[in-house]
């Protein structure tokens, strides 16, 4: 076997092996609620080898729920893309919007999504947009935050080739600034990604709709502790998948 | 009155709180379709003088007249070649070139204008490369990018910082005969500005040495007697180049020795 292969599969599969040990000895002599790999699987098999079968609004396969989720990531991922990335580009290119503008940013960024829902929940009445609203809000600051940085870096020497051309404002936007700051943009679209991503969970477990995180909160309080385990899983993985494919559509971006 | 006319131009820069007086009163002037070189050391002030020529910093004091107009802000009729990193990186050859004729020749056809790319790619002898991006290119294949894009912009005046500076001297060599080509058939008015004696004297038809910052002013102007056009391989035996070339390297090392 290759060095390579060693690196590239065995040592990966020696972690895994290293965790699955470590929580089966952890659910035999630690915790006894906590369910063992094996128990995990028989319990959620069904979930995962027919995943869109649906007995009802909260039993269904763990891709249908996982399907859920992700439509409604996308939606409040696209509206913190559309609401951040002008803002961002506001920030970037005026000193007043800066100035007027960027303590609110630095403000409400830290905010936790866990505060937002609430607050969601009173302003629209319902849980599915106040699901949406809390993730673009959450979503939306690594996006804001990297394209006003990819503005600011331009460099002087294509700022000066657009002045010695006196292009218009709309061209000087179009033919430089914009896609002079790209890499940048796309660097806080796939930072954006993860957040939202990460968002889901909480807002499904407090407004109780289907869909990974919902599922999760469900079982836990129907005591099927395998299933939160599933969840946790399906939710790592998606995850990991969304920032592999954002980081090859970002280094498509960085190539030019 | 000469066609570009420099007076008393004067520069500061700030920085934490200490001032660097970088031109101390250049004086310069060009006929309409003279090649004029400024020749001075690195650091002596030379981008400086180019960027207020440009309008892309203002003067402390001193006026730029070209043409009758007076120089207040950038604008395609002072063309300009950078010393380098100024291509765009997301367009192709092609693009970048497109970019000056475009801005210029609005008022022309599409056809037209695309015609007129081209030329200019084919004048700096690109139409291979027209598509690629200046990553695809060579540092000196770049330079002719930027050559064809400072000549799209049709300028009254074409100004170049060092462009082969950064080259390897096969390059710069080659880029330097090709540039007399180029002028010789679009005789055009140019202030190149350049540390290299023999860059000058092959190429200008007057040059101003600078001396040494701070506060630079720009030597009496040494005229270059030889005839066009010139070869690089004769030119060095002969009285004129001898004489143009300890002109200004003796102006050049007597100011450093004030320095």
């Amino acid at each position: 076997m290759s060095p390579d292969a060693i690196k590239r599969i065995v040592l990966p599969g020696l972690g895994l092996v290293v965790v699955l040990v470590l929580w089966t000895v952890i659910s035999q002599a630690v915790a006894p609620d906590l369910p063992s790999p094996a128990r995990t699987w028989t319990e959620s098999r069904r979930y995962v080898l027919e995943p869109f079968f649906k007995d009802g609004e909260m039993n269904q396969g763990i891709g249908r729920l996982a399907f859920y989720s992700l439509v409604r990531v996308a939606k409040g991922y696209a509206l913190a893309l559309l609401i951040g990335t002008p803002i961002g580009f506001l920030l970037g290119l005026s000193r007043s919007f800066h100035a007027s503008f960027d303590p609110i940013v630095q403000f409400l960024r830290p905010i936790s999504p866990l505060a937002w829902l609430p607050l969601g929940l009173v302003i629209f009445q319902k849980s599915e947009p106040a699901a949406i609203f809390t993730i673009a809000l959450c979503a939306m600051w690594p996006t804001v935050i990297n394209t006003a940085v990819g503005v600011r870096s331009i460099s002087q020497e294509y700022l000066n080739v657009g002045r010695v051309l006196k292009l218009s404002r709309f061209k000087m936007l179009t033919k430089i600034i914009v896609p002079a700051s790209l890499p940048y943009v796309f660097t806080g679209y796939r930072l954006s990604l993860g957040l939202a991503w990460l968002v889901i969970v909480a807002a499904e477990m407090l407004t109780g709709t289907p869909g990974v995180g919902g599922f999760l909160w469900q079982e836990y309080n129907s005591l099927v502790y395998s299933h939160i385990i599933l969840s946790v899983v399906t939710i790592g993985a998606i995850g990991l998948l969304l920032d592999r494919l954002m980081g090859l559509v970002e280094a498509r971006v960085k190539a030019g | 009155m000469s066609y570009l006319e420099v007076r008393g131009l004067e520069k500061s820069y700030v920085a934490r709180g200490r001032t660097t007086h970088v031109l101390g009163g250049v004086d310069l002037t060009v006929d309409e379709g003279e090649f004029v070189a400024v020749v001075g050391y690195s650091g002596s002030g030379k981008t400086t003088l180019v960027s207020l020529i440009a309008g892309l910093i203002a003067p402390d004091g001193g006026t730029i007249v070209l043409d009758g107009a007076r120089v207040t802000e950038p604008g395609p009729e002072r063309g300009i070649v950078f010393q380098q990193y100024s291509l765009l990186p997301w367009m192709t050859v092609y693009d970048n070139v497109a970019l000056a004729v475009d801005a210029v020749n609005s008022g022309k056809r599409p056809a037209e204008r695309r015609r007129l790319t081209d030329e200019l790619i084919a004048l700096v002898n690109l139409t291979p490369a027209r598509d690629k991006r200046p990553r695809e290119l060579s540092g000196g294949m770049r330079q002719r990018v930027a050559v064809a894009r400072g000549l799209g912009m049709a300028p009254k005046l074409l100004l170049m910082d060092e462009p082969f500076s950064a080259l390897d001297a096969l390059t710069r060599a080659t880029l330097q005969d090709e540039l007399t080509r180029i002028w010789g058939e679009r005789r055009c008015t140019v202030i190149l500005i350049t540390n290299d004696v023999d860059e000058a004297i092959l190429l200008a038809d007057r040059i101003y040495p600078m001396t040494p910052g701070p506060g630079a002013q720009l030597g009496a102007p040494i005229e270059v007697g030889l005839p066009r056009p010139r070869s690089r391989r004769h030119m060095s035996l002969t009285p004129a180049y001898q004489k143009a070339r300890q002109a200004l390297v003796d102006f050049l090392r007597s100011r450093r020795g004030a320095a």
